[in-house]
């Protein structure tokens, strides 16, 4: 097998002359947008649904409207109980049964209606994935407006993982018919609500 | 290797039937006008156009930094990183990661890289039993062929097609043939294969120097239910993936799923900095494959800039025509007419003739790479190193000398026009030199080239 080196050296003869530099890349915020109201018609663009509301009891009500034959729910967050804990987890695998899957986002994207989740917010990475429906909470002071802005706000030595996930699951593999909940979750609902300490 | 024949699988595909070709056109020209409305929306568009094109020349003009650096901080979060210097040895390495963890079950998200060095087929006759997780790629594994289209696998096939091929495989009702059902029916049997399997493997779409780690995009979510579920991960990446930073990622992400498919962004874009949990282990295969040497190509280096976002396929009057089958590649539409020729120039030798020269793609390329000029010039190169059938030699000789000057391009854009209007048209219609010539008329390039058509009429708006 080849190493590094060898690698470097193949690169290195064959590098191009000319040299490009790096250019400086703004950040294009705009002034005065309304994240919140980008964030839901965003979100919305993509499949995904959004609440204001005022407790945890409100968002769980909403969703048992939603989704009245959920059994199995597990949550990331201690804010809302879930029936299987997360703690309990020895493999990833074991969330495979889960209904309705609850994480608190760590910030929201305005631009494409996104959220950000680590293995800080999602406890086991297969929650985000395996659950076939996901309920997130959300402050919503904390959109920020857009890629640029998203990746400044990231701090990459802080986890191993993360994930901007854009509304359900989707696909439109099979005759460009577009279906949600391909593999991953098939809804997903966002509710805004600050953490209460 | 024997000549790829594109203008006979083109024919195949075309006279199939009444279906498949007007569908697969329909689909690809609503990808591209889709496309269209999402970066009509961005008041920066073009100008993030150029900086992603500028910081993709820097990485691509300093690579051996880049590597280095990338190579460094992978490490030090607890990656390993393995080197293939060509299609061989990265499949070999898979293989032996997966052997040294008795890995026989796997699950895949989709990779170019993978599927450009054929590692299905080397795994699978080592009795490794590999299950492609994307729809369009299973579609395309279960039917035994290539993907036709980079990002839309299974493009080229029609909802009847995936029907009767579930029916076959997958045991689906032969009279199911609602892409919903399908889905679900794919969803179902894919799941326990992710609960089981021994190793989860993914391509990247980016990977960041500055921290060591890498990025893939998908709309299903399979790329994370591959990396998040069995213990061990392995990531092929090829050399020119990498960005210098984090930042680049706000650009390039903004570019990539509104130029393939229109959509502000795939549902998941996932980001792997290291092994999950302990008792995890995460390798990349950091691959070269011919890569290196066309970066010392001084007329096409700078095909190494794609994304792969498939946008030049989608507008491709000739791709949308001839589906992606007909390129007998990895890589189909213009940007594999520009790359496969690198791998094999005889094999490929005909694909650079496979183009009406109208520049509609080096327009919608989110970082301009000038893809008809360099289509201009592989068939100047064929022509040269007589690698051309000589039909086709008669044909574009009269193009060729107005791409001689590549900085002539806009002229030559229009050059495409007289190239084929100083064609004699018996040779032209003559339907066994010319399968294009059967049942329609000559495909008209039109005199005024995509670009004054759309400087006249978008840019008035
Ligand atoms: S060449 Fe440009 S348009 Fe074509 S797939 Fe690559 S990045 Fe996209």
């Amino acid at each position: 097998m080849s190493s590094l080196e060898e690698l470097l050296a193949a690169i290195r003869q064959n590098l191009p002359a000319q040299k490009v530099d790096y250019p400086e890349i703004p950040t294009y915020e705009k002034q005065g947008a309304n994240l919140k109201d980008k964030f839901i018609v965003n979100l919305g663009l993509s499949g995904g649904e959004s609440y204001d509301v005022g407790s945890i009891d409100e968002a769980k009500e909403i969703m048992q409207q939603k989704l009245p034959d959920t059994r199995v729910t597990c949550s990331a967050t201690s804010e809302w109980e879930g029936s299987k804990s997360i703690h309990d987890i020895a493999h990833p695998r074991e969330l495979e049964d889960v209904d309705l899957g609850i994480i608190r986002a760590e910030f929201g994207v305005a631009e494409m209606g996104m959220i950000w989740l680590t293995e800080n917010s999602l406890q086991v990475n297969s929650l985000g994935f395996l659950s076939q429906h996901l309920a997130i909470l959300l402050d919503p002071d904390l959109i920020t407006e857009n890629m640029h802005t998203a990746y400044r706000k990231i701090d990459f030595q802080a986890s191993t993982y993360g994930c901007f996930v854009m509304g359900p699951s989707a696909t439109a593999d099979i005759g460009a018919y577009l279906v949600r909940g391909a593999q991953g979750a098939r809804s997903l609902t966002v509710f805004f609500l600050k953490q209460q300490i | 290797m024997s000549k790829v024949k594109v203008d006979q699988n083109a024919a195949d595909f075309i006279y199939m039937d009444d279906i498949h070709q007007p569908t697969h056109d329909k689909n690809l020209w609503n990808a591209r006008m889709k496309r269209d409305t999402a970066a009509s929306g961005i008041p920066e568009w073009e100008q993030m156009r150029d900086l992603a094109s500028q910081i993709k020349e820097h990485t691509l003009t300093h690579l051996d930094h880049y590597v280095q650096q990338f190579v460094t901080e992978a490490t030090k979060r607890g990656v390993t990183v393995h080197f293939a210097k060509d299609d061989i040895e990265h499949n070999q390495t898979v293989y032996d990661i997966l052997k040294s963890h008795h890995a026989t079950k796997i699950v895949k998200s989709k990779s170019m890289l993978q599927e450009e060095c054929d590692m299905g087929a080397f795994l699978e006759a080592r009795g490794i039993e590999l299950i492609e997780t994307d729809l369009g790629e299973r579609i395309q594994q279960l039917s035994g062929e290539m993907p036709s289209h980079i990002v839309m696998p299974a493009i080229h096939k029609t909802t009847a097609d995936v029907a009767e091929l579930f029916a076959r495989t997958i045991g689906t009702d032969p009279n199911e043939d609602d892409p919903k059902q399908l889905t679900e029916a794919m969803r179902n049997n894919a799941r326990p294969k992710f609960l089981e399997a021994h190793a989860g493997l993914t391509g990247a779409n980016f990977a960041i120097a500055e921290t060591g780690a890498f990025v893939v995009c998908t709309n299903e979510g399979n790329a994370d239910l591959t990396a998040s579920i069995p213990p061990l991960h392995i990531a092929s990446i090829g050399i020119e993936k990498i960005l210098p930073k984090t930042k680049d990622l706000g650009l390039f992400i903004r570019l990539l799923s509104r130029s393939a498919l229109g959509t502000p962004a795939t549902r998941y874009t996932s980001h792997f900095m290291g092994p999950r949990e302990s008792g995890t282990e995460m390798h990349i295969v950091l691959t070269d494959n011919g890569r290196s040497r066309r970066l010392g190509m001084e007329d096409f280096w700078r095909s190494l800039k794609c994304i792969r976002c498939g946008a030049c396929m989608n507008t491709c009057p000739v791709y949308r025509r001839s589906g992606g089958l007909a390129y007998g590649a990895t890589y189909s539409g213009p940007i594999g007419i520009i790359i496969d020729p690198t791998f094999d120039e005889s094999k490929f030798s005909e694909l650079p003739f496979h183009s009406s020269l109208c520049g509609s793609c080096s327009e919608v390329c989110p970082v301009r790479i000038n893809i008809a000029e360099q289509i201009g010039l592989w068939r100047q190169r064929m022509v040269n190193i007589n690698e051309s059938s000589k039909t086709l030699h008669y044909a574009f000789g009269a193009v060729e000398k107005v791409f001689a000057n590549p900085k002539l391009f806009r002229l030559a854009e229009k050059a495409a026009y007289y190239g084929m209007k100083l064609t004699p048209n018996w040779l032209l219609y003559h339907k066994k030199l010319n399968a294009w010539g059967k049942h329609r008329e000559l495909p008209e390039i039109k005199k005024e080239t995509f670009r004054d058509w759309y400087i006249k009429n978008r840019l008035k708006k």
